[in-house]
């Protein structure tokens, strides 16, 4: 068990620093080590690290990781079992405040005090945050009981207490689908989860599991209108929205509830990336990055949930574990590889990470769907890769692997990445 | 049954004006209490105010209100100076976005220099540009005026009852006025006895600065023709993303169309629009509208066209408390010791420093006596706000305090340490200690931090967790699970320690 110890001494300089200690954070920090660098810190906010892992107690984690379907703490343990394994040095309850140019990190913990650590290379791993009912502009009375679904989660699981007896939910992302079946199972009675867009934003599986085995209502293209209650919250209005997504008042309906969670997106935490001035990419909200996840700022790589929003910590630890051996690669002077390809998103699709591809190397390609497509499905990347998929969601993130191979000849070139109908590719 | 005890001075109401009043009155040998109906003082009309120091320029000459405004303003820099909460002296750039508006702004200039309001400038399209690049491009012109300032209106409201309590003043929470004892007509100088839920308070001098419901407070003391109605304006906070869109307060020239929705630099950096101003009939009606929203950013794209609705992170309600005649009802009643400070609408929170010594005067008026204390003291320890000191200062703290150390919210890099003194100073909620401390007001809204918050107050006020309320009454926040029964108030609901004696609870 890693402790906060009092006090204690940094050393003034390292060859890896990692910002966070979630699944990207500790995954970060093997593959630094293995790639040999010597002098590794990880930061981590909380008492113990494992991130939002540790509100996650429902399973479903660790099957391409670890090979076995885990909860979320249990693959958070496993995480940082090896990290202790690998000896590197851990500061919990503490967090980075600045960064500068030059990779100076200003930092503050109460076994610290406020210092600053030179470190060669870093890698940001600070997760994302849940979009908050300011982000989405619900009008109505501010009255206790709104909150979003995360912290519904940490209220249960972590500190053993209900955010209220009778809630709606707003928004079917994961979390959202998730909470609706915890608080059933606690006893909270849940009146259903209403959906802005005509397709659920969790995945297929959590709308089943989740929802769909407890009876829970999901009520598609409805949103929230209107909040009711001085103290404590009493009730929503609830309303269809048009093909405009403009809601129908005519349709609107009032549900009694004292509580009303948001499961409304998530956006990665770029506080950090902001001070350092990395190029953003505007609808991620994360760094722009490159194959190996080193971000505009040389020595500056990002990885997970920072970066893009995933639908399972098994692919942040393999993205973050490319990130953190490439941050030990170049901290030990070994070159980078040359990013020669760029690839970009085409029809269909809302992003791709990373932003430009090696052709030296294997690198993995994630993108999401704009809009669903229900059938049979062609994602190209460029001329040079061509796959037929069953269906694809905006909720699932798409990874293809990307080699030496496939790349061959195309250095210099951008590649679009598509999502097309099948027989509609020429159109 | 003996003599019930007899206060010097009930002041009812723990806003701007009763805060300020209360601390006025605390220089001087006296019995005050002041009574404020909500769990926190400011958590009424003055919370949810645009927190604008007015430069002096607004009201008119010839009102209540606008006497008090430039003097006020000045009340406000000196308040800042003693007890130290966030103030920033932006100045404000007053803008004619056409020609037919020059002439109105030019009116409002002319009127703070009868005022005697300094410093104020016309600028030309070009000088208010250099100022603020990010106005209007097509401007006709702006006035600049250096006088004006923004504070938090809650941090500082709340600081000045902080300060009014060192020196003595009693500041009793959540006791609405419930009645008001007629005159008795064998005594008709004896004290009043206002009832609230604590018991009765007997009081040889009552002051109403009970915002919204003044008609009502008055009408109990038998005090008819007073009529308060609430006028809604609604504000919009944006992202930090967007810090320094504008520098200093801009304003619009009046319109008939427009009340003047501003775009506002607060003081902790971030930007803020609005407000609406529309009657409404509920004096509880503090929601926000889509229509208020759309109004809100069609009139301040108008000033600063770049401006988003998509960078909102929050949004708020505030209602102004309107008398019939438009300007402050203040000043003595036909029931002998009732003192109504009443109809304090904008510029009232600018105007309650000058207006706290204009209601000691008639105190003094009415027979009250004025006897200076020796030991008052006008300072008051200034709280810390870690985020704004320099990583020198930020490293003494720390090594005196490695509570310093300890971050609580993120989003605005508050400390436990900040945390706890807040408690320390009052804060009984998760609001109060929000607006103490700016915890749970960035980006994540709280997302975060709330458990750590509702944790060290849990801690501070010695209750469980579940009794802590997001702003007093019945806005609870977690309740305990089914399987458990609820712990009592002294239950072991508290956080265990660590080897340095700081909570870990997080």
């Amino acid at each position: 068990m890693v402790t906060t110890e009092h006090p204690r001494q940094l050393a003034d300089s390292y060859d890896v620093t990692i910002v966070g200690g979630g699944p990207a954070g500790l995954a970060a920090a093997v593959g630094a080590r293995d790639q040999g660098a010597e002098r590794i810190l990880l930061v981590d906010r909380d008492p113990t690290p494992g991130g939002i892992l540790l509100q996650c107690i429902h399973s479903g984690f660790g099957l391409h990781t670890f090979g076995e379907d885990v909860t979320g703490p249990e693959y958070a343990h496993r995480a940082l079992e090896q990290v202790v394994d690998h000896d590197v040095d851990v500061l919990t309850d503490a967090y980075v405040t600045d960064a500068s140019s030059d990779l100076r990190l200003k930092l503050m913990s109460p076994s610290t005090g406020v210092a600053t650590v030179d470190t060669s290379t870093v890698v940001l791993a600070p997760g994302a945050r849940e979009r908050t009912r300011g982000a989405i502009r619900i009008p109505g009375e501010r009255p206790a009981g709104v909150m979003t679904a995360g912290l519904a989660q940490a209220m249960v699981n972590l500190h053993g207490r209900l955010p209220g007896r009778r809630a709606m939910i707003l928004g079917s992302g994961d979390i959202g689908l998730i909470m609706a079946r915890r608080l059933t199972l606690e006893g909270v009675e849940v009146a259903g989860v209403c959906e802005l867009l005509p397709y659920p934003s969790g995945i297929g599986r959590n709308v089943v599991q989740c929802l769909e085995d407890f009876d829970i209502p999901l009520h598609l293209s409805t949103t929230v209108v209107d909040i009711h209650g001085r103290d404590r919250l009493e009730g929503v209005t609830i309303a269809p929205v048009d093909d405009d997504r403009r809601p129908v008042m005519s349709r609107s309906a009032h549900v009694p509830c004292d509580t009303l969670l948001l499961s409304v997106g998530l956006i990665p935490d770029a506080e950090l990336a902001q001070r350092l001035q990395l190029r953003l990419d505007p609808v991620t909200g994360g760094p722009v990055v490159s194959s190996t996840m080193e971000t505009s700022r040389p020595g500056v790589f990002a990885a997970g949930n920072g970066v893009h929003v995933n639908d399972l910590a098994d692919w942040v630890s393999r993205e973050a574990q490319v990130a953190g051996a490439a941050a030990g690669d170049l901290a030990l002077g070994r070159h980078r590889p040359l990013e020669d390809v760029h690839v970009t998103p085409g029809h269909n699709v809302g992003y791709v990470v990373p932003h430009t591809l090696s052709t030296s190397r294997t690198q993995t390609v994630s993108f999401r769907v704009k809009e669903p497509i229900h059938g049979d499905t062609i994602l190209r990347i460029g001329d040079v890769h061509r796959r037929k998929v069953r269906a694809v969601v905006p909720a699932e993130m798409i990874t293809l692997k990307v080699g030496p191979k496939l790349l061959d000849g195309c250095a210099g070139d951008t590649l679009r990445v598509d999502a097309i109908p099948a027989g509609q590719e020429e159109a | 049954m003996g003599e019930p005890h007899v206060h010097d001075v009930l002041i009812l109401g723990g806003g701007a004006v009763g805060t300020t009043l209360a601390r006025a009155l605390s220089r001087f040998d006296l019995d005050v209490v002041l009574l404020e109906a909500e769990a926190e003082v400011a958590f009424g009309v003055s919370k949810a105010n645009s927190g604008i120091i007015h430069s002096g320029l607004h009201a008119p000459g010839d009102t209540l209100k606008g006497r008090l405004e430039y003097p006020g303003n000045r009340g406000w820099h000196q308040l800042h100076e003693e007890l130290g909460f966030g103030f920033a002296p932006v100045g404000e750039t007053l803008v004619a976005v056409e020609e037919a508006e020059l002439a109105t702004i030019e009116s409002i200039r002319q009127q703070g220099v009868d005022k005697g309001v300094p410093g104020t400038q016309p600028w030309t399209p070009q000088q208010a540009l250099d100022a603020e690049p990010n106005l209007n491009r097509d401007l006709a012109g702006a006035v600049w005026v250096p006088t004006a300032a923004v504070i938090n209106p809650y941090e500082a409201v709340m600081l000045v009852a902080d300060a009014a309590q060192r020196n003595g003043v009693r500041i009793e929470v959540e006791q609405p006025v419930i009645a008001i004892d007629p005159v008795d007509a064998h005594r008709p100088d004896a004290p009043l006895i206002v009832h609230t839920p604590a018991g009765p308070w007997h009081g040889r001098y009552v002051i109403n600065a009970t915002g919204l419901f003044a008609d009502e407070v008055a009408a109990m003391a038998g005090v008819p023709g007073l009529t308060i109605r609430p006028r809604k304006g609604e504000e919009y906070l944006l992202d930090r993303r967007v810090e320094g869109l504008v520098h200093s307060i801009v304003f619009p020239a009046p319109r008939p169309t427009s009340k003047g929705t501003l775009v506002i630099p607060t003081v902790d950096g971030t930007i803020m629009v609005g407000p609406t101003a529309h009657e409404v009939d509920d004096k509880w009606d503090t929601s926000t509208t889509e229509e208020g929203a759309a109004e809100v950013f069609a009139n301040a794209r108008r000033l600063v066209p770049v401006l988003n609705e998509r960078d909102v992170i929050a949004e708020f309600a505030g209602l102004r408390p309107v008398a019939q005649t438009g300007d402050f009802v203040v000043g003595p009643t036909e029931r002998p010791g009732f003192i109504n400070a009443a109809g304090i609408l904008s510029p009232g929170l600018t105007a309650a420093p000058a207006l706290a010594d204009h209601l000691v005067d008639i105190l003094a008026d009415q027979g009250l006596a004025l006897v200076e204390t020796t030991d008052w003291d006008p300072t008051a320890p200034h709280p810390v706000r870690f985020a704004g000191r320099s990583t020198d200062e930020q490293r003494r703290l720390a090594a005196d305090d490695p509570r310093y150390a300890r971050l609580v919210c993120r989003c605005e890099l508050v400390t436990e340490a900040e945390v706890r003194e807040a408690i320390s100073r009052g804060a009984r909620t998760l609001d109060g200690l929000k607006f103490r401390t700016r915890a749970g007001m960035g980006r994540c809204q709280g997302a975060f931090c709330t458990w750590s918050c509702l944790t060290l107050l849990a801690e501070g006020l010695d209750v469980p967790v579940t009794a802590v309320t997001k702003r007093g009454g019945d806005s609870w926040i977690v309740c305990e699970r089914d399987d458990q029964p609820e712990p009592d108030a002294t239950g072991g609901d508290q956080p265990e320690l660590d080897a340095a004696g700081s909570s870990v609870a997080w």
